[in-house]
């Protein structure tokens, strides 16, 4: 099933949410809907489900206009972001629930319902929970119920709205790896929604980078890492140092290399941007300004942070006392053999300067 | 660093514990003016109910109760009862559904009228009643013409006892319906149920335990309520006395065995009441508890 978005345009008051937001996703894809918070994506989310009606622009479920469309036909399950599981009832009824409440006419036969909940917990593998209360559940198990009892009425799309926001750091890598193999098995169009970039890296097939009410950038995750479209998609994914430099004739100087500026940059001050891997260091040695080292320049450690599998180094720049921070692997580290501060020369490998001040 | 931080707070958590503990007799005497309290404003003058009630014997006791006048004052008692409990209990849903489901212009209004009933004396509602429908009031040529009787009649008396015990339900319900939010409900939207599916299966099971501690407290008041049944009774013995009513009527006939017969029946109402509100109190502590080791 695709889903069309077409000019959706949704205030809260003065405050607005969507701003002419158009997008299409197509069938069997899993998107994610990545941005900070209060950008819109959660509202996005609810019109698309039907839980909010667009003040302007439409939505379409496979080219039927479904914006007027009541929640209940629209055939969308919805995985709550605190899951919503009833509290109530035990984990076989809140999956049976969408069954139960069907008009008598399509309603399954309590036999019928039986096998497709039993069915659906084993999707989930989590069978031997249906006797108990969402309550007794740890967060991964209620996030599991929450989408059986979502696919039980075999939904046409799957919305989630930050499926991994409330869970701990292991049970949310854990349960990533387990969603996207699960949608790789069903291939219902997903859309679900996050803040956290590395999430929507390794789960998403598409990602819809979105700020304020509008839509950044769309693309597979390598080409929003790989090629943001602009200053706020390459800050939003991975970390990212900040250099002001001066822009004429489209290129920028940093140390003794001249960097070209996106198309469209004005002449003036720029911020040009850099990311901590993309920053060389090496150790300054007797009569190196010659050859490639032509390009680097001095710098201070100010700091290191040997922890993980990657060292962090806080590097003062020598001529201007900024701050820049690089990442080295710790073989790199090893040889480099650097400590506090160590004078070192510095070359950024790739640097990005983006026509829009920011 | 942080172990010796861990021992500070542990250090000041005991301090404070220290500080707050009063010296024993400082304990001791609270609990004696407490209990003196107690015994002095509640114990004793219930007590005393139920001593001179008794003081002319059972038989004067019995006598008095299975009075015919007595027992229609009850009868009546439980029919204001019987009405303006389910009413209330639907109106109280209604406008707690109402302000925490929906946003709409003029909630605060709402909530605020429904404050109303506590704010104003119950002898004003009362007088609002007669105001509007006695035979000087805005309806009561009207009525008079068709031969309808409110004031001074049983559907005045049931319309003063629903105004008074009006909030109870709804000020119980609208913060319990508002911490529980509405994404349960959202969530059965989404999965097809019906609005009356979402209210029967999952709003009134989340909501059982407060519903019922509204309507209890809607009782006691209901058969209670003297003041504004006061006003529009008018006082006809065996048709449009209540229970409190007649004690009254009872008393200033320095009938006064009578009078604390049917004020002990009145009484026994409601401790009998007292008992369900704690069984219930109890019930949500016990579901709260659970549901906060399982957070």
């Amino acid at each position: 099933m695709s889903i069309s978005i077409q000019q959706v345009r949704k205030n809260f008051g003065n405050f607005s949410a969507l701003n002419d937001v158009s997008l299409d996703i197509p069938s069997g894809e899993l998107v994610a809907l990545l941005g900070p918070s209060g950008c819109g994506k959660t509202t996005l989310l609810r019109i698309i489900a039907g839980l909010e009606t667009p003040d302007s622009g439409s939505i379409h479920f496979h080219g039927k206009d479904t914006t007027h469309e009541d929640v209940r036909e629209r055939q969308v399950g919805f995985v709550f972001q605190h899951y919503a599981l009833f509290r109530h009832m035990t984990v076989f009824e809140n999956v049976a629930f969408g069954l139960r409440v069907r008009p008598k006419q399509t309603r399954p036969s309590d036999a019928e319902i039986r096998s497709r909940v039993q069915e659906l917990l084993q999707l989930v593998q989590l069978d031997w929970l249906a006797d108990r209360y969402p309550p007794q559940l740890s967060g991964g198990q209620r996030q599991r119920i929450a989408l059986a009892r979502a696919l039980a009425v075999e939904p046409r799309v799957l919305l989630l709205d930050e499926p991994f926001g409330a869970l701990d750091a292991k049970v949310r890598k854990e349960l990533r790896r387990w969603l996207r193999r699960l949608h790789d098995e069903l291939h219902v169009t997903s859309v679900f929604v996050t803040h956290d970039q590395e999430e929507a890296l390794e789960v998403a097939d598409r990602i819809v980078v979105m700020n304020k009410g509008n839509i950044e950038q769309i693309g597979t995750p390598e080409d929003v890492y790989q090629h943001p479209a602009n200053a706020f998609v390459y800050q939003f994914l991975g970390n990212v140092n900040h250099y002001q430099v001066q822009v004429s004739q489209g290129k920028a100087q940093i140390g003794h290399q001249l960097f070209s500026a996106e198309k469209g940059a004005q002449d003036g001050l720029a911020t040009a941007f850099i990311r901590p891997h993309d920053i060389e260091i090496s150790k300054p040695t007797r009569g190196n300004v010659r050859g490639k080292q032509d390009a680097a320049f001095k710098a201070t450690v100010s700091h290191v942070l040997p922890v993980g599998p990657l060292v962090r180094v806080e590097l003062k720049v020598s001529d201007n006392d900024r701050i820049l921070e690089a990442e080295l692997s710790q073989e790199k580290y090893q040889a480099l053999a650097i400590k506090q501060d160590d004078e070192v020369l510095i070359t950024p490998k790739r640097v990005r300067i983006f026509a829009e001040p920011s | 660093m942080h172990i010796s931080k861990s021992v500070n707070q542990y250090q000041s958590r005991t301090q404070q514990k220290r500080a707050l503990a009063e010296p024993a007799w400082v304990r001791n005497l609270l609990i004696l003016i407490t209990l003196a309290f107690l015994t002095l404003f509640l114990f004793l003058p219930l007590a005393a109910v139920f001593s001179e009630a008794l003081r002319k014997g059972w038989q004067v006791y019995i006598s008095a109760i299975v009075n015919e006048d007595a027992l229609s004052a009850m009868k009546l008692t439980f029919i204001a009862a019987a009405i303006a409990v389910p009413l209330n209990l639907v109106f109280g849903v209604a406008a707690a559904w109402a302000i925490t489901k929906f946003n709409f212009t003029g909630k605060s209004i709402l909530i605020t009228l429904i404050d109303l009933p506590f704010a104003v004396s119950p002898v004003i509602a009362g007088l609002i009643y007669v105001l509007m429908f006695g035979l000087q009031g805005w309806f009561g040529e009207w009525l008079l013409d068709h031969d309808i009787k409110i004031i001074f009649a049983i559907p005045g008396i049931v319309l003063a006892t629903i105004f008074v015990t009006f909030p109870f339900v709804a000020r119980e319900l609208i913060p319990l319906m508002q911490a529980q939010g509405k994404e349960e409900e959202e969530a059965g939207l989404v999965l097809g149920a019906s609005g009356w599916q979402i209210f029967w299966r999952i709003t009134l099971p989340n909501i059982k335990w407060g519903l019922l501690y509204g309507v209890i407290l809607t009782n006691a008041r209901a058969m209670g309520e003297f003041g504004a049944v006061s006003v529009v009774s008018g006082h006809i013995r065996g048709l449009t006395n209540t229970m409190p009513l007649h004690v009254e009527i009872l008393y200033n006939e320095y009938n006064y065995a009578a009078a604390f017969a049917v004020a002990s029946v009145l009484a026994l109402l409601a401790l009998l009441t007292l008992v369900f509100k704690t069984l219930i109190e109890w019930q949500t502590a016990r579901a709260n508890q659970s549901a906060q080791i399982q957070e």
